[in-house]
């Protein structure tokens, strides 16, 4: 008999999910217990995540084909927080728009839903069930003030190239399984060798639809326009949570069922890592809206957390890992910044709407400058440890090239951050804005501002959890 | 000695900020800042005094060490202060204060949020002259850029957006490849740890690099010809006390790790790349000292008089001999107390004309007498006249230079001249000659505070030029053991 425990936050997400859809037909105005019942759901999830499944070292489910480790209960625990937090300050956004309905809370569980899946996946078919389960919930999120065309847009967008990932995915899943004659990461993993040229193909279309999901470049194209059409929430969500998923799985499959073909994709992910951290950073330089810089911003980051993935290592995974788990607190708080710049029920997001903030918001402004210099990776902030890890890393496999070309693209990123902070500080005031705002808004940006700056005094901890997921 | 003085040497400045913070600005009344200011930055100076005190001179191993785990497996924080970084310490606990008494006159808005900068920074910059740990080092070396870019972008003059910049990226991409470096040490020796460092040594294969890499970014930040230009304009356009900080302790971070990392780290490659400092900084000092006695622009000319010294100052550590060592060391402390000096001068008129151009001035002399004194000591002193800290300082880079090189002392006596050339010049054409400008004639001479200011630091500029020996003492068992190490290590290589 199975030990059903260690996936019942699956099961009990899954149930919260009929259960409100249920909720959401029969009672009138159900918007807001809806609201309030799935983030009660999202903390139950989390906490039974942490009970049942954190000191889990290494279990497998149905035959091999679910995988409960380290790894996938730590992930799980950043996504259904990251997921918790995007939820509870979406609701003024949602309100402002007057798209505060049942479906919103409800799209965002099956999202999570989805990408627990896909973290849990050891199968080639329970991943793709969970990719699917995630991307259609998202492919909904992004059109979801469907009153805007840009939000119109950025979701077809989104789903006309997410579908052709997904269909270049599959393809490679098909060669792979053509190949090995199954579709157990496990099995396929003994049975590959890199004798068989055309398997290469069948890697290569994987990678490729795994570095569409994380907007890797040269696959980033939906990125800016999908990041700045969605409502803002959205694109927070989108930001941080999907990432996280993609980005176990990508670990997953490099190292569980390609583990014996490095030399086929290390020279792939290193050039996926160095194009997006220079592409990144190049790119945002023009941007003047804040949700497109943050989209180019995002995809340089997920180059430095590929760094580390390249390097073939505990070491390098872990190091990715911590990479994500900052990024994620640096994003909830840049967004949090974000959706304080509110004016009598409009919301701006162009960089020029930040000019002078600091003379009439100085508390916003310094979270912000904090956030920035620590995306910046300047130390002392968090986002410095973040990228010396990953570089760490990256220098003990001596792979100095990447290193250099990584840390000189800090520098180029550090001008277009530089620039919001000049915006803020040294340019003439605009109106003020308002600053009555939720408690739970003022919360995520407080909490995750402080944990940016004193981080340095307790770096420890976060390695300790990290160091225990050893995958190779 | 169980107290930790260096870290609260270091904290005491950032908690001050913090309650700083939590004190409301008012308009027009903004002394209870200052006081709070003041009184923290003073009881940093009466530490670091202390410090000097208990200080034990006759041992170069470092002293009042803290080493704690801060990273599980991967670094301490470790600090510790030798004869070479105590007095940088001190300088720094020094220059603060005064920093912040003349910020009277020439910040107008926003003090509190200035004053919590330049206090940040006074952590930021004794951390690093603490620090006996690479990634500890780096952090404090970085981190003050933030505060810095602040200090320069909000407070500064009008193209102080471009300086900002210009000052921020141009450190940061030196300073990467050191990061580089020190995690490539990590991974070569298994330690960041710059005492234990010093013991085990560095393969000889990997000393040019990793040498190259922290040059890159000491060469940056010193700043060393062709590296140079982020320097005039970020002078020039940051206020008065930034630009003290600046010229005063931030050139120095580079000279102290030059002598504390190249040096200790990496003997032979420092042997192997001497000609290139040798080149560089005699270009510096000759090349810079031109370009000074063109400048129509007061401060930049005195940053440009900055970019030369500093070139003496690498010169003398990379003679190797003891008395280029110290010479250097001494000069980098007599050009903080010279530089500052010489900003804050100019910062006085320049509250009172609004005008760092040389020709707004002239004839000074007949209407601000008190001034034109001590503008006249401190000139004299930044061009190294005998009796002054100045001299001392070039005089022993000199006397180590021709120990090592004759060409290159030559040469570099050649810059002495110049630098004496446009002092004067400068000296002349704002403080005498005819008083032609109308406005100058209602011009006041330095009220109290200025006063205050300009005689702390006249003192021990005249001081230590007469009597240099406190320092001496302080530096040299260090330098010596520092100089024993290094011709062990060659030798054994």
């Amino acid at each position: 008999m199975e030990n059903l425990n260690l996936i019942l936050p699956e099961i009990f997400i899954s149930l919260s999910i009929m259960f409100l859809l249920i909720l959401g037909v029969f009672k009138n105005d159900s918007s807001k217990i809806t609201f309030n019942l799935s983030l009660f759901a999202i903390l139950i999830t989390a906490i039974i995540t942490i009970n049942e499944t954190f000191s889990v070292s290494r279990e497998t489910l149905f035959n091999e084909s679910v995988v409960i480790d380290h790894m996938s209960s730590l992930m799980k625990i950043i996504t259904l927080i990251g997921g918790f937090l995007v939820l509870v300050i979406s609701s003024t956004y949602l309100k402002t728009f007057k798209i505060f309905n049942i479906e919103y809370p409800v799209l965002i569980l099956s999202s999570i839903l989805g990408m627990m899946v896909m973290i849990s996946s050891n199968d080639l078919i329970v991943f793709y069930m969970g990719l699917e389960l995630q991307s259609l919930a998202l492919y909904v999120l992004a059109t979801y003030n469907r009153d805007q065309i840009k939000s119109s847009e950025a979701g077809l967008k989104y789903f006309v190239l997410s579908a052709l990932s997904s269909g270049l995915l599959l393809y490679g899943c098909s060669l792979v399984y053509g190949f090995s004659g199954s579709t157990n990461f496990d099995i396929i993993s003994n049975q590959l060798n890199s004798k068989e040229y055309v398997l290469t193909f069948g890697i290569v279309f994987i990678l490729v639809g795994l570095a569409f999901k994380i907007s890797a470049v040269p696959f980033h194209m939906w990125a800016p326009d999908v990041y700045e059409g969605s409502p803002t929430t959205v694109t927070l969500f989108f930001t941080i949570v999907p990432k996280i998923a993609a980005l176990t799985v990508f670990i997953r499959f490099l190292y569980v069922p390609f583990l014996n073909l490095i030399d086929q994709w290390q020279m792939i992910i290193v050039f996926l890592s160095i194009a997006s951290m220079i592409f990144g950073a190049v790119a945002a330089i023009g941007q003047t809206n804040i949700k497109r810089l943050i989209a180019y911003s995002s995809i340089s980051h997920i180059g430095y957390t590929l760094a580390g993935l390249a390097t073939v290592s505990n070491e390098g995974i872990q190091s990715s890992i911590i990479y994500i788990s900052i990024y994620v607190v640096m994003n909830l708080a840049l967004f949090s910044s974000l959706l304080m710049l509110r004016r009598k029920d409009q919301y701006y997001e162009d960089i020029d709407d930040l000019s002078g903030l600091s003379k009439n918001h100085p508390l916003l402004s310094l979270c912000l400058l904090l956030i920035l210099f620590s995306l910046a990776g300047i130390p002392p902030l968090a986002g410095f440890f973040a990228k010396f890890y990953v570089f760490k890393a990256v220098l003990e496999q001596s792979m100095y090239f990447l290193a250099i070309v990584g840390l000189l693209s800090t520098v180029i990123a550090a001008f277009y951050y530089l620039r919001i902070i000049k915006i803020m500080y040294f340019d003439e005031e605009k109106d003020k804005y308002d600053t009555e705002h939720s408690l739970w808004l003022k919360f995520s940006l407080t909490v995750s501002t402080i944990l940016i700056l004193v981080y340095f005094i307790f770096p420890s901890q976060l390695i300790e959890v990290v160091s225990r997921i050893n995958i190779i | 000695m169980n107290f930790p003085i260096l870290s609260s040497l270091i904290l005491l400045p950032t908690i001050g900020a913090i309650f700083l913070f939590f004190i409301k600005e008012k308009d027009g009344n903004n002394t209870t800042i200052k006081y709070v200011a003041l009184f923290t930055t003073v009881v940093n100076f009466l530490i670091s005094i202390y410090l000097w005190i208990a200080f034990d001179q006759s041992t170069s191993s470092f002293q009042f060490i803290e080493d704690r785990i801060w990273i599980e497996g991967l670094i301490n924080y470790k600090v510790g202060v030798d004869g070479i970084s105590i007095l940088f310490i001190i300088l720094t606990t020094f220059i603060t204060p005064l920093c912040i008494i003349s910020v009277n006159n020439s910040v107008k808005n926003r003090l509190r949020d200035f004053l919590i900068a330049i206090l940040i920074m006074e952590s930021f910059m004794i951390g690093v002259f603490c620090a006996l740990d690479l990634v500890v080092f780096y952090l404090f070396f970085e981190a003050g850029l933030i505060p810095m870019f602040l200090i320069i972008g909000i407070w500064g003059g009008a193209r102080r957006v471009y300086s900002a910049f210009k000052f921020f990226l141009y450190t940061l991409l030196g300073s990467v490849l050191m990061l580089v470096a020190i995690i490539s040490i990590y991974w070569i020796t298994g330690t960041t740890d710059v005492v234990q460092l010093y013991e085990i040594g560095i393969d000889v294969k990997y000393q040019n690099l990793l040498w190259l890499a922290f040059f890159s970014s000491f060469a940056v930040k010193t700043p060393m010809w062709p590296v140079h230009t982020w320097l005039p304009d970020a002078h020039v356009e940051a206020p008065t006390a930034g630009s003290v900080l600046l010229a005063a302790i931030l050139l120095k971070m580079a000279g102290y790790g030059f002598i504390r990392f190249s040096l200790g780290l990496f003997p032979v490659a420092s042997e192997v790349f001497t000609p290139l400092i040798y080149t560089l900084s005699v270009i510096a000092i000759i090349f810079t000292s031109l370009i000074a006695l063109m400048q129509e622009d007061m401060k930049k000319l005195i940053a440009y008089s900055s970019v030369a010294h500093m070139g003496f100052v690498t010169l003398g550590i990379f003679t190797l001999q003891q008395q280029g060592i110290e010479g250097s060391i001494f000069q980098m402390i007599s050009h903080g107390l010279v530089s500052a000096a010489l900003f804050l001068t100019v910062g006085v008129v320049y509250d009172r004309m609004h005008s760092r151009l040389i020709t707004t001035y002239g004839g000074l002399v007949s209407v601000i007498p008190k001034y034109s004194i001590l503008f006249m000591l401190f000139a004299l002193a930044s061009l190294g006249l005998p009796g002054t800290s100045g001299f001392i300082g070039e005089f022993l880079i000199l006397m180590g230079a021709f120990k090592d090189n004759f060409l290159v002392a030559v040469i570099a006596s050649i810059g002495v001249i110049l630098g004496a050339a446009y002092m004067l010049w400068l000296y002349k054409r704002v403080v005498f000659g005819k008083l032609i400008n109308e406005d100058l004639k209602k011009i006041l001479d330095l009220n109290k505070s200025e006063y205050f200011i300009l005689s702390c630091l006249a003192a021990p500029i005249l001081f230590f030029g007469f009597y240099p020996d406190p320092l001496i003492n302080t530096i040299e068992v260090s330098v010596t053991d520092l100089i024993n190490m290094h011709n062990t290590n060659i030798v054994s290589k």
